[in-house]
């Protein structure tokens, strides 16, 4: 590669510069996600019976579980944030394997969750578990399950494989200076990862359930 | 600061520092990520034009001249897609834009250069799929993939197509974010938010669109892929969905989208017309601001799209007056234009020739979005030629002619070389008549009624529709002969000097083509934008800046 000089005039410069382009990025993405609910404000109103059927069949337990692991996992990675600015790369690798670990361990269970309902026929199409007058509001309500798991799973996957990458250059930087950067702007998908599944667990698990 | 020639900068300009064919590929130079864009922007360029000369030429006759209707279809479904998202979109953000931000703001490099070659391979992904679409079968919806067309009843190939534009999104949201933090981050010493050149505004503002908008086109293709693929209900009537939803969420980035392909175009006028009157632009302040105005009312319009597919009429309403407030900010500009060339010295470069087709073309197209604007007229306008005019004023008379402004006023700087004026001046003037030739006849088209997309039309139409085919060849001579010259200039051209124009922007205090880096010394701005005095008398100009230095 040839090598293009930087167009930064210090090292905290360019800091200021990534972590400015990641809450950029971040800006983005919210309106990724906008769209999406813009699919459950408008459908929780105008099949407001056939929706609400939809989340009395999801599992409460597990979504609930889920939601402490991941903001626990966002509360471990935070400790690694610190850990940074304290100069301790024990402390960052500790603190991202341990939030990576609690990430995958909310991926398998979404994952179960997801085997389970595929095989009581929650997948809309012909087919559909639930029957009745009802049966069209409840299809679309799984259909933005589907869709809005699976797009916030990604973005796990993409966060989980963000913070193994802090973990190894950490690791593989061992008595070099070390730098927060990485590890704060990895932080912050996390945590925007976090917020995402914030508001997805009430829309999928509990409006509409009593 | 006195500029840096002489008979070695070619051997450390950017263009040759390293001549293999890997450091091209695999360069961070915002420079020469430029020149990938402006290769690969004009190949589908050249694509989208074969489409519109196939329509042109299917239209000299009432009954269809070469194509089948379902070829037709096809035709004008390619030809709105690749010019829309391969061509118009990225346009002169990723080539002009990238090429300049870093030279006008003093800087190395946008902010994150790699990310900004990353942008480029996306797009390249996404242009790929989007052709591998088109041949391998094509399909019928348009450029607007409206549902439930685009999921339930089309043959055509909408997955690698939706797939694609999915893809060329990414690329946008790169650009636009290396844009805004290179602008808030990189500023030299002394340059002010009010001392940016007004195509620095021009581009942060279309770059705050390109952030906030394309992520919901992102979603709506991902939706719309998944509904194809699944046959699951989003939007798909059949299957319980609302059809209406895709419109609102797709124009929703659609019309913002709209303002993606004129705002960079305004920006590039404002710098060409102040440096051909050799004055400053009259009313910076406030050309600067409608930018950031029209960007931010243009995400409160897409329900003019709407009128007759049904929504509420207290809805339209409020979409409609929303509408009429774009032209206050678009207004702004051009009278601001105006009363720059009012009592100016002005040249008529090549440049300035394509900067006034602009203006002229893009008040027309402005004035006419008004009868779209507006709910009554729009109810007998809607789907006919006169939207396709209004819009091809815009988009082809506005930003192809920009696009052409600006390609000519900083090709000295780009390659080193300059083009053959008379030349230029011939292109300028004949892509302004073959234009107005090809489309002013489709106004009255579509006011008599003649609707959009179909394969053919009664015979009273035929002699309009054979002039607007007629001025059709024209606009082809008009793009033709700028590859031509513009090649050409490139080995014969005569060497350009590093401020041909007396132009003030930075980018014209390096050398042409500029180093590597840019500037052999960082820059310092002591000046005001556009100050013409400071640059005829830098005697005074170099007293003026002793103290800072």
């Amino acid at each position: 590669m040839s090598e293009h000089p930087e167009p930064y005039d210090s090292p905290q410069h360019r800091d200021e510069t990534a972590i400015a382009g990641m809450w950029l990025f971040l800006a983005s993405e919210i309106l990724l996600f906008g769209g999406l609910f813009l699919i459950f404000v408008v459908y929780s109103h105008s099949h407001a019976a056939g929706w609400a059927l939809g989340v009395r069949h999801t599992s409460l337990v597990i979504g609930g579980i889920n939601t402490v692991l991941l903001l626990t996992s966002s509360m471990v990675y935070i400790l690694g944030v610190e850990a940074a600015r304290n100069g301790n790369a024990r402390g960052i690798i500790q603190a991202g394997l341990g939030a990576a670990a609690l990430g995958m361990t909310f991926l398998c269970l979404k994952g179960w969750e997801w085997h389970t309902e595929f095989g009581e026929h929650l997948f809309p199409g012909p087919g559909f578990a639930i029957g009745g007058p009802q049966a069209g509001g409840a299809q679309l309500f799984y259909s933005f399950y589907f869709l809005s798991t699976a797009l916030h799973g990604l973005h796990m996957l993409v966060g989980i494989g963000l913070i193994a990458w802090v973990c190894l250059r950490t690791y593989r930087g061992r008595g070099r200076l070390l730098q927060v950067m990485p590890v704060e702007v990895v932080g912050l998908y996390w945590s925007f990862v976090d917020l995402v599944w914030i508001l997805l667990f009430p829309v999928l698990y509990l409006i509409g359930r009593v | 600061m006195a500029p840096i020639s002489g008979p070695d900068t070619t051997q450390r300009s950017y263009l040759w520092q390293d001549g293999t064919v890997r450091s091209w590929l695999l360069t961070t130079d915002h420079k020469r990520i430029a020149l990938l864009y402006m290769a690969s922007i004009t190949a589908f360029f050249v694509l989208g034009s074969v489409g519109a000369a196939l329509i042109r030429l299917h239209l000299i006759s009432p009954t269809g001249a070469i194509l089948s209707d379902a070829t037709y279809s096809r035709m004008f479904t390619m030809h709105g897609i690749v010019m829309v998202w391969l061509f118009l979109v990225p346009s002169i953000p990723v080539t002009l834009g990238n090429f300049l931000v870093p030279l006008m703001l003093g800087a190395k490099d946008l902010a994150f250069p790699r990310l900004n070659l990353i942008s480029w391979y996306l797009f390249i992904m996404a242009g790929a799929l989007v052709v591998y679409g088109l041949f391998r079968g094509g399909l019928e919806t348009g450029w607007t993939f409206y549902t439930p067309l685009s999921t339930d009843y089309t043959q055509g190939r909408v997955l690698p197509v939706v797939a694609g534009v999915f893809l060329s999104g990414f690329s946008s949201i790169a650009t636009g974010v290396n844009f805004i933090i290179s602008i808030h981050q990189l500023r030299a010493p002394g340059l002010t938010w009010y001392r940016l050149p007004l195509m620095l505004w021009a581009l942060y503002a279309t770059s705050v669109i390109f952030v906030l908008a394309t992520p919901v086109l992102s979603i709506t293709l991902l939706l719309l892929a998944f509904e194809h693929f699944f046959h699951v209900g989003v939007f798909d009537p059949a299957l319980g969905g609302d059809p209406l939803l895709f419109q609102h969420l797709f124009w929703f980035y659609s019309h913002p989208a709209v303002y993606i392909m004129i705002l960079p175009g305004m920006g590039v006028v404002s710098e060409v017309v102040s440096t051909f009157c050799h004055k400053p632009v009259f009313g910076y302040r406030f050309v600067a601001w409608s930018s950031i105005s029209i960007a931010a009312i243009g995400f409160l319009v897409w329900g003019h799209h709407m009128f007759v597919a049904g929504t509420s009429l207290y809805a339209a309403v409020v979409f409609s007056m929303l509408s009429f407030l774009v032209s206050v900010p678009s207004a702004i500009k051009v009278f601001n234009w105006l009363g720059t060339m009012h009592g100016g010295a002005i040249r008529l470069d090549a440049p300035m020739l394509y900067a006034m087709g602009f203006i002229g073309l893009f008040t027309v197209g402005g004035l006419t979005g008004l009868f779209l604007a507006s709910l009554a007229s729009d109810v007998h306008l809607t789907q006919t030629y006169f939207v396709v005019a209004h819009f091809h004023y815009i988009m082809v008379g506005g930003m192809v002619s920009a696009y052409f402004a600006g390609l000519h006023y900083w090709w000295p700087k780009i390659t080193g070389r300059m083009y053959p004026e008379m030349w230029g001046r011939t292109a300028a003037a004949l892509l302004f008549f073959g234009f107005n030739l090809t489309f002013f006849p489709q106004f009255i088209l579509g006011y008599e009624g003649m609707p959009r997309r179909y394969a053919t039309y009664p015979a009273q139409f035929q002699v309009l529709n054979v002039l607007s085919s007629a001025g059709a060849s024209i606009l082809a001579l008009a793009y033709i002969l700028p590859l031509i010259y513009f090649t050409w200039s490139l080995f014969r051209g005569a060497p350009a000097t590093d401020n041909p124009w007396q132009a003030t922007g930075l980018e014209w205090r390096t050398s042409s083509p500029p180093p590597v880096e840019n500037f052999i010394t960082p820059p310092v701005v002591t000046h005001e934008a556009y100050d013409y005095a400071a640059l005829d008398h830098p005697d005074t100009a170099q007293r003026a800046e002793a103290p800072h230095v």
